[in-house]
């Protein structure tokens, strides 16, 4: 087990509590970079998808893990970012211009949805929004002269520097250009948890009352969550254009939204391993499942909706059985694991040691 | 010299309950004063309405010779107006360390993208943040709960985690609703020592509603009790203990 000695302040504020956790995350790090000398290019290109979705997931996890406003239209800021990032460089700009002005795109506009969204809580949010998934759709056919409608776009070739980046003829490129987004969303994502602001979403989250009576004005910190949460939505989902290649108003739909909220709760709500965690159930669900059908001797035959029904089937297990999603369970097994042999088998359990001590009255 | 906190004949009422009724009273800077009252007398809807979260249907409130009533609920805090609830209000799904921290969040001085960044300008404030959470800590022998999440802490050490974050935020004045309530008798004699020393050494306005007798006889300067709304009684401990109306409408009621 190990201890932390704390010396100063700056313990709590560092990005990491300790050399050791340092260790663990560079050599994450050094393993993901050399990842494409070491996976052939249909793995890596599944691993892409994996930190793809991971990028979405932590927009969406800000807004609902961290500031507990549940989102059923994030499809539409995937979207969004998507048609603008592409749009963007078809008028001529650069990537690395189009692609974070794509986010910052997206984060306006979700800030300006947010105002009047917010007044909702709870599933009368994660409903109102549901309407988002959907109009995306309709809009992107409306607007069918800038975005092409239904017949879509193909995602243009990406240049960084006159270094050509493309996801099929340079898997590895594209790759690593993803894990450098992925490592930089995460950094700033872990700088808002450890600043101010990150401190109150998640007193918006836990109690609006005593919230607002230290100061926090409920409104403006919920909006700010919706419009960080839409801008990182919003570059995972330009980069989820680059993945696919081609994309129409059908790309992102209301399915990818609550994906998307089944992920990070399987996940882990309220961490960034939950997001992770969750990419990673995304993305190999869909292998994993034909594997099995293989095994079986199904595997010509199609079954619609069997993903969505298995995806469904391990979130309602997780919500009954493991609240805390993957990065609970991961958590209590480290814990385990450090402690024992001294692990009880009922550690676990909630506390309600209160109830003890209260005297009734 | 004028009163720090003064409310002036302040009416609030729910559909036809009448809560508060043509209410004043002010508290002077420096003292600790305690509100009195059977359940229900409207105690901490007089607290509600100094919060902002109420509107007085009549009257006026000003702290500090402005008027709060030209102020929004999360704006009271910035005047230095710290409080906690009767029925605690903490972040759960945060540590103690957390918590506090929040306290702080009016002196809140960097912007979304210098935090994104973690610019060397957020560092310092952080540094700040933690020296003044840090000893608040101490202060109250919170250390050992330091860095546990607050779903899980026994009760008494979550109404101490609540008034920790009413100090953290460094208010002139301190609006405790019931600190003592559901403690045990060494926890409330620590709450004793601990208001004391909120009002002596760090200088601190204390306005309290408390049902311990023993507790409001000892730390407080002036009473103030209350029966449906309105004002029984004013003066010093022993004398709103020894006002008639009051034996007869709190202490004589079953007595509570
Ligand atoms: N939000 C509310 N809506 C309706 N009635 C309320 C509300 N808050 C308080 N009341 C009523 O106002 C009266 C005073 O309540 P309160 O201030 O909580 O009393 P206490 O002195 O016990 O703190 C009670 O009759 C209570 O039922
Ligand atoms: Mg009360």
């Amino acid at each position: 087990m190990r201890i932390h000695f704390k010396t100063s302040y700056d313990h709590d504020i560092r990005l990491f509590p300790d050399w050791w956790s340092f260790l663990v995350y560079a050599a994450l790090v050094a393993v993901a970079v050399a990842l494409p000398w070491i996976m052939d290019d249909f793995y890596l290109g599944e691993v892409t998808n994996v930190l793809i979705w991971a990028i979405a997931g932590l927009g969406l996890m800000l807004l609902t893990g961290q500031t507990g406003q549940a989102s059923l239209g994030h499809a539409a800021f995937l979207a969004l970012g998507c048609y603008s990032c592409v749009i963007f460089m078809e008028q001529g700009l650069p990537f690395l211009i189009a692609f974070p002005l794509s986010g910052i795109l997206t984060g306006i506009v979700g800030t300006l949805i947010a105002i009047p969204a917010i007044r909702m809580h709870g599933i009368y949010l994660a409903i109102a929004t549901i309407a988002l998934s959907i109009l995306a759709d309709d809009v992107i056919v409306l607007m069918a002269p800038i975005t092409d409608g239904v017949s879509g776009k193909f995602a243009p070739m990406i240049t960084i520097f006159g270094i050509e980046i493309e996801r099929w003829t340079t898997p590895d490129r594209f790759y690593w250009l993803v894990l450098a987004i992925t490592i930089l969303c995460t950094l700033a994502y872990r700088n808002i948890l450890r600043s101010p602001l990150g401190r109150a979403f998640a007193a918006v989250r836990d109690s609006e009352v005593s919230a607002t009576a230290m100061g926090i004005h409920i409104a403006r910190t919920k909006a700010m969550a919706f419009g960080i949460s839409c801008a990182i939505t919003g570059l995972g989902g330009a980069l989820m254009g680059f993945y696919a290649g081609a994309f129409n108003n059908e790309t992102f739909s209301l399915v990818i939204s609550i994906t998307l909220l089944m992920m990070i709760v399987i996940g882990g709500l309220g961490s960034i391993h939950g997001a992770f965690f969750g990419a990673v159930v995304v993305a190999f669900l869909p292998q994993a499942l034909s594997m099995g059908k293989d095994l079986i001797g199904g595997g010509s035959v199609a079954i619609p909706g069997l993903e969505t029904g298995v995806f469904g089937a391990i979130l309602i297990l997780f919500i009954l059985f493991e609240p805390m999603g993957i990065y609970g369970r991961w958590m209590k097994i480290r814990i385990w694991f450090e402690l024992f042999p001294f692990a009880r088998k009922d550690m676990f359990k909630r506390q309600k040691s209160y109830l003890k001590t209260e005297r009734l009255r | 010299m004028k009163p720090l906190l003064e409310i002036a004949n302040a009416t609030l009422k729910f559909g036809g309950v009448v809560a508060v009724n043509d209410l004043s009273f002010s508290v002077e800077e420096g003292e600790v004063y305690a509100i009195v009252g059977p359940n229900g007398a409207g105690k901490s809807t007089v607290f509600n309405l100094i919060s902002r979260f109420y509107q007085p249907y009549e009257g006026s409130i000003s702290f500090d010779g402005q008027n709060l009533l030209d102020r929004k609920a999360d704006a009271v805090a910035d005047l230095g107006i710290a409080r906690t609830f009767q029925n605690i209000e903490l972040f759960e799904h945060a540590t103690v360390l957390q918590n506090l921290l929040v306290g702080r969040h009016r002196h809140r001085r960097t912007t979304l993208v210098e935090e994104m960044v973690f610019a060397p300008r957020v560092r310092r404030e952080e540094r700040k943040h933690r020296e003044a959470v840090e000893e608040v800590i101490d202060f109250l022998d919170l250390q050992p709960y330091r860095d546990k999440m607050i779903a899980g802490l026994p009760y008494g050490v979550r109404k101490v985690v609540e008034l920790g974050r009413a100090l953290a935020s460094g208010p002139r004045l301190l609006l405790l609703d019931e600190p003592a309530s559901g403690l045990s008798v060494e926890e409330t004699q620590d709450m004793r020592w601990w208001i004391d020393d909120i009002r002596k050494q760090m200088g601190i306005t204390v306005l309290m509603v408390e049902h311990d007798m023993g507790l409001v006889s000892g730390v407080c300067d002036r009473v103030l009790a209350l029966a449906d709304g309105a004002k029984l009684a004013e003066g010093t401990p022993a004398q709103v203990q020894a006002d008639p109306a009051v034996i007869e409408a709190y202490l004589g009621a079953g007595a509570a």
